[in-house]
């Protein structure tokens, strides 16, 4: 019955070449988190010994991802083809800088919030599997951005939903379920959506592999149903983005869970479909990216100005800071709109910075309403005299995402705004500049109301009550202090010493301008 | 559904499907079968079992949580990909070990350990969820 494997000669279907233990970091973030998962998972009746599994394999993640990303700096393009399978057949695992950048720095992020979670969560969130949940939704957060093959892109995206299902629920209340509901339909349609275009790209082209996609739209060119197919992507990778008009779970959902969950979430998810949209029509379909611009563009300033708008019109800093969420989630589509090389570094920038503020913000949103006892400006205030450190915090927080000099939200934003420019788009600048005004309206409607009043809603200016405030419990504790810190340093670095962070950004765009070094990464210097 | 005929019946029932699973994912490299349908069929016998018998019974016989033995079987199923990694092979890259054990041939394999994680994670996750569909019923 069994075929002996020595019997068929399957060398040429092969990669015969020595893997080198480096190349083995590009499938590293996905087997640690895979494993550290299923561990706590197994151990998670144990919940003391929960946050150490969990921050530990973390931890191990972010020396991955770091050590890829200097591995890619160093020598280019990495690829690695699972069970030696020659592409297009076999799937592609391929970093270039962008991905491993991002990678990283959502590594980064995922550590600093389990650390968090080892306050915010308590024992039955842990029994109910919180570190098991982000583990995995790291597991589908690296893979999306290390993957070199499109339907593994749909897979890794399944699998970072179905954890955001999990960690969305987390607590059982009922408007978790509520906002899960709206959560997991728009995002399993735009999920399908996705399956459907892939679907309809491998009927036309027969393969799936990204490299060999990017060949192929070069040679045949766009016609009807490539457009098809482009627009496609582009709803369905818009919706997961939160773009406008496609954005109505983000709202709805971002405020129900754990706060440490919406600081994942608000950091991570949206960036992947940033990240899908400047892989598709960037690297895959660059002439459709350029048929589409006019309506990538309107997308934009409609998602910039309607998030903002949003944000100035919440109560809720959890809802206020969701909105801002999309808000930036316009500026990145700019800055796809535009196309150019530094428009494309801008919004890589603009994404990483979005990463780290927005997380590092719903944390603080966490120690706001630890201190205050609420999340609602009208009940909020006395932060500034509880704790005048904590406020100089969230002042910087609040000066990054409002793209004010010196932090990392003002360089992006420039590049955004010089590259628009000079390509003659001035409303995309207008809606650029207009956004950061309106943004730092709303962050400082906060610091007003939530540090500088001297207490809820109603009391006279230059009252205060400082006993009020003074035993903060949970969140206040110096363990929330490490990951807030991580972010806010990182924050501070990416402002005051940009360059590095323009050479990596800016590399990361020439790569995906011209992928030759992508494609040659995948089917040999032949090509 | 707990009459005598079916209460006597399903352990043996369910005894002759597990069986038949481990079969299933043993033939499954060269024969129709494999891990998630050997799963499938597992999990099923313990929805019988549960059935006839009640959860309870079900939990005492598998002595681990469902999600543990879900969780067990992503673990292997990871491991089976890194011994490639001593080999200088990329990931996931097959590795077969031959042995002969009273004159027969049995070959042993990484996709082997990978088919059993799956199978160990259907059966997990399905009785999981059926688990607590049928202890919602009861109570």
């Amino acid at each position: 019955m069994a075929v002996s494997s020595e019997s068929v000669d399957i060398s040429h279907a092969m990669v015969i070449a020595p893997v080198s233990p480096a190349d083995w970091l590009i499938v590293a973030p996905s087997i640690l988190t895979i494993l550290g998962g299923a561990i706590c998972l197994m151990s998670r009746k144990d919940t003391a010994a929960q946050p150490r599994i969990g921050v530990l394999f973390l931890m191990l993640l972010v020396f991955a991802t770091g050590g890829l990303f200097l591995h890619v700096l160093d020598k280019g393009v990495v690829t690695m083809v699972m069970g030696r399978w020659l592409p297009p057949f076999g799937i592609a695992f391929t970093a270039d800088l962008t991905g491993a950048t991002l990678a990283f720095v959502a590594s980064l992020v995922a550590f600093a919030a389990g650390v968090y979670g080892i306050v915010d969560v308590d024992g039955s969130g842990r029994r109910y599997g919180f570190y098991p949940f982000l583990l995995l939704l790291m597991t589908g957060v690296c893979g999306a951005f290390l993957t070199g093959d499109i339907f593994n892109l749909y897979v890794w995206f399944e699998v970072l939903l179905i954890a955001s299902f999990g960690l969305l629920v987390l607590g059982n209340e009922r408007a978790q379920l509520d906002g899960a509901v709206k959560y997991a339909l728009l995002n399993i349609i735009a999920t399908t959506l996705f399956l459907l275009a892939t679907g309809l790209l491998y009927g036309l082209y027969g393969t799936l592999n990204m490299a060999d996609i990017a060949i192929k739209t070069r040679e045949f060119g766009i016609d009807g149903p490539m457009a098809t197919i482009a627009v496609l992507y582009f709803l369905a990778f818009g919706m997961k983005a939160a773009a406008f008009p496609v954005n109505f779970w983000l709202p709805a959902s971002y405020h129900t869970p754990r706060i440490v969950v919406s600081a994942v979430f608000a950091g991570l998810l949206t960036k992947v479909g940033i990240y899908a949209l400047l892989r598709i029509f960037v690297v895959l379909m660059p002439e459709a990216r350029f048929q589409l611009q006019d309506l990538i563009a309107l997308v934009a300033i409609a998602t910039m100005l309607t998030g903002v708008f949003g944000a100035l019109a919440q109560t809720d800093v959890r809802r206020l800071f969701g909105y801002l969420v999309i808000s930036g989630i316009g500026s990145m589509l700019a800055g796809l709109a535009i196309g150019t090389t530094p428009a494309l570094a801008g919004t890589i920038f603009y994404a990483i910075h979005s990463i780290v503020v927005m997380t590092a913000l719903y944390m603080a949103a966490g120690v706001m309403n630890a201190m205050g006892g609420s999340y609602s400006l009208r009940e909020l205030g006395g932060l500034y005299a509880a704790s005048p450190a904590f406020a100089a915090v969230f002042l910087v927080l609040a000066f990054a995402v409002a793209g004010l000099p010196p932090f990392s939200g003002f360089w992006p934003k420039v590049i955004l705004v010089e590259a628009a420019i000079t390509t003659g788009r001035v409303w995309i600048a207008a809606s650029i500049l207009v956004t950061g005004l309106l943004t730092s309206i709303a962050v400082g409607r906060v610091w007003i109301f939530a540090f500088w009043r001297g207490g809820p809603e109603g009391t006279p200016d230059g009252a205060a009550e400082p006993g009020a405030l003074a035993a903060a419990p949970g969140l206040a504790r110096p363990v929330v202090w490490l990951p807030l810190g991580v972010l806010l340093a990182l924050v501070v670095f990416m402002g005051i010493v940009p360059e590095p962070m323009f050479q990596v950004t800016g590399r990361g765009a020439t790569t995906m301008v011209d992928p030759i070094g992508y494609v040659r990464s995948v089917f040999g210097d032949s090509l | 559904m707990r009459t005598v005929i079916f209460r006597t019946i399903a352990p043996y029932l369910s005894a002759l499907m597990v069986l038949f699973s481990v079969f299933v994912l043993l033939r499954g490299h060269n024969a129709p079968g494999g891990g998630f349908i050997g799963g499938l069929i597992a999990a099923s016998a313990f929805a019988i079992f549960g059935i006839a018998c009640g959860v309870a019974a079900v939990r005492r016989a598998i002595i681990f949580h469902p999600m543990a033995l879900s969780a067990f079987g992503l673990f292997i199923a990871g491991l089976s990909g890194l011994p490639s990694l001593f080999l200088r092979q990329p990931f996931m890259t097959s590795q077969w070990w031959y042995i002969h054990a009273f004159g027969v041939e049995i070959p042993l394999s990484t996709p082997l350990i990978f088919d059993i994680g799956v199978y160990f994670v259907v059966v997990g996750a399905i009785s999981s969820i059926a688990l607590a569909l049928e202890e919602r019923e009861s109570d």
